[in-house]
């Protein structure tokens, strides 16, 4: 290829073969609607949806704005639509879409800045609000001289599945009850927030309650579960906000056992 | 900035295989309230009178009363089975340190699902 | 405030839907089996008629009724309500919420009623 990078598809078939690429592109500037074009890509067994769209970008049209950067499921900022389903494209193979077209548009549910790259900072002020980071109670925190605060691996078993999260945002992007109402928290960030109330060396619990058993907190999931399925790390979401409804009903019903015997 | 906001439709539901299956699963209630309902009317008959009851039985017989129950059996398995496969979502157990596995509670569960209906034909059609 | 009320309110409805959800899953299809076809046809036996007419009248079995019949009402309350919602009846919300709580309200009532009369 005369191009400037290096495609690994040396290996690959025969280059005559190709698919198409329908891809959402939206513009600010000059479009009050967003439309599709097609791009014909060289199809290869090694590819994946981010490699295709890298090569649209880098030989057939430079104005194509998307999100990228880790290339192995690790940075978690290629999340597309890929037929409607949302996925990271680096990690979604052009061999499994067999129709011969692929339809690329931004994650669903988010405002689009333009073509693919949306925009995400109700997502990020979300994980803000649930106060992600080990919190003590006053007076709780240790001194740097009592050493540190010591975890057994049942404990850290606990949460360790919600800590796989990459911020992909998938799980949003499938979750309808978020794209009815944005202002519900949401699967990650409730998976987040459950990251560290099962977290042993966290007290923060109560705090993080506010948010969570809020109005629009976890009392909005209808356990449609899609976050599960989409969720590339395997985080379960879904599983994590029903936890949680089952230690905030616990909370309660421990609230009303307790009132007695309280002041 | 200028953003654009890819319209959601009342018919998202119907967009999507999973979506839909949701929906349903979630319109199943209709029908377990609709049974509740049934099952207000059928007690009151049985404990008013043979006769009543006769009569209850009777119309029970009819293809209306046979389809009904057809269908309302299938919307109502729907739900159970469903509801069965995602409580070991909700429900996490321990013994000691270790987690009981999803698929034990499930297992569990259906064997706990077989001992009740086996109760109730027995409390009813007697031993 | 908010908060708080929804951490009073949303825990009482959800156990109430979760109750009501594993009982009609757990009894009800057997029921129907029962109502719709065992019964009817004499599929297992004659006879049945002085069993539960007695059986009806026993305090205990009364209490066990009311539970199986009044939660599985507010499981369809609860689900039902976000139905609703979800499929773009959102600016009625609170009009659905109160006539799906009310009407399982109402349908507790009416199986005290029932039951009561026997
Ligand atoms: S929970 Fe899963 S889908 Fe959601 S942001 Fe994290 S990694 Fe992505
Ligand atoms: S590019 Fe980093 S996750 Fe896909």
């Amino acid at each position: 290829m005369a191009s400037g990078r290096t495609y690994i598809w040396k290996r690959g078939i025969s280059v005559s073969e190709s698919i198409e690429l329908e891809i959402f592109r939206y513009c600010p500037e000059k479009d009050a609607e967003p439309l599709f074009k097609s791009y014909q890509v060289p199809f290869r067994e090694d590819w994946v949806v981010l490699d295709a769209i890298n090569y649209i970008k880098d030989e057939l049209d430079g104005t194509l704005s998307y999100r990228w950067s880790c290339r192995m499921g690790v940075c978690g900022s290629c999340g597309m639509m890929v037929n409607g389903e949302p996925k990271l494209t680096c990690s979604a193979f052009l061999r499994d879409y067999s129709s011969g077209k692929i339809r690329v548009e931004p994650l669903q549910g988010f405002p689009v800045l333009r073509d693919l790259v949306f925009q995400m900072d109700d997502f990020i002020n979300k994980l803000t609000e649930v106060k992600p980071y080990i919190l003590r109670n006053e007076n709780g925190e240790k001194q740097v001289e009592e050493g540190e605060y010591l975890q057994s691996p049942a404990q850290l078993a606990k949460y360790k599945q919600y800590t796989l999260c990459i911020n992909c945002m998938l799980c949003y992007s499938a979750c309808p009850i978020y794209a009815l109402d944005s202002e519900f928290v949401g699967p990650a960030a409730i998976a987040l927030a459950q990251r560290y109330n099962m977290d042993s060396r966290d007290q923060g619990r109560k705090q993080r309650q506010e948010v969570i058993a809020g109005h629009e907190g976890i009392w909005q999931c209808t356990f449609v579960g899609e976050c599960s399925v989409v969720c590339p790390k395997n985080v379960d979401p879904a599983a994590a906000i029903q936890r949680a409804k089952v230690s905030s009903t616990m909370d309660f019903f421990k609230g009303i056992i307790t009132l007695g015997s309280k002041e | 900035m200028k953003t654009y906001q890819i319209p959601v439709s009342n018919t998202w539901w119907l967009k999507k295989k999973s979506y839909f299956f949701f929906v349903i699963r979630e319109m199943t209630s209709l029908f377990v309230a609709g049974y509740c309902l049934f099952l207000l009317v059928f007690i009151s008959k049985a404990a008013e009178s043979q006769q009543a009851y006769t009569e209850l039985l009777v119309s029970l017989k009819s293809p209306v009363s046979i389809l009904l129950h057809l269908i309302f059996l299938a919307f109502i398995l729907y739900h159970a089975i469903t509801w069965f496969n995602l409580t070991p979502k909700i429900m996490v157990l321990h013994i000691g340190e270790e987690k009981i596995p999803d698929g034990l509670i499930a297992v569990s569960i259906y064997i706990g699902w077989l001992a009740v209906s086996l109760i109730i034909l027995w409390i009813i059609f007697g031993g | 405030m908010e908060v708080e009320l929804a951490q009073s309110k949303e825990p009482v409805i959800w156990m109430l839907f979760s109750a009501g959800g594993m009982i009609s899953a757990m009894v009800f299809p057997v029921l129907l089996l029962i109502t719709g076809f065992l019964l009817p046809f004499e599929i297992a036996g004659d006879g049945t008629f002085e069993r539960i007419h007695v059986a009806l009248k026993h305090p205990l079995i009364k209490l066990i009724l009311f539970f199986v019949i009044s939660l599985p009402f507010f499981h369809w309350a609860h689900r039902f309500r976000f139905t609703l919602v979800d499929i773009g009846l959102k600016h009625v919300s609170l009009m659905i919420t109160v006539c799906c709580y009310g009407g399982a309200i109402l349908g507790s009532i009416l199986t005290i009623i029932v039951l009561w009369n026997i």
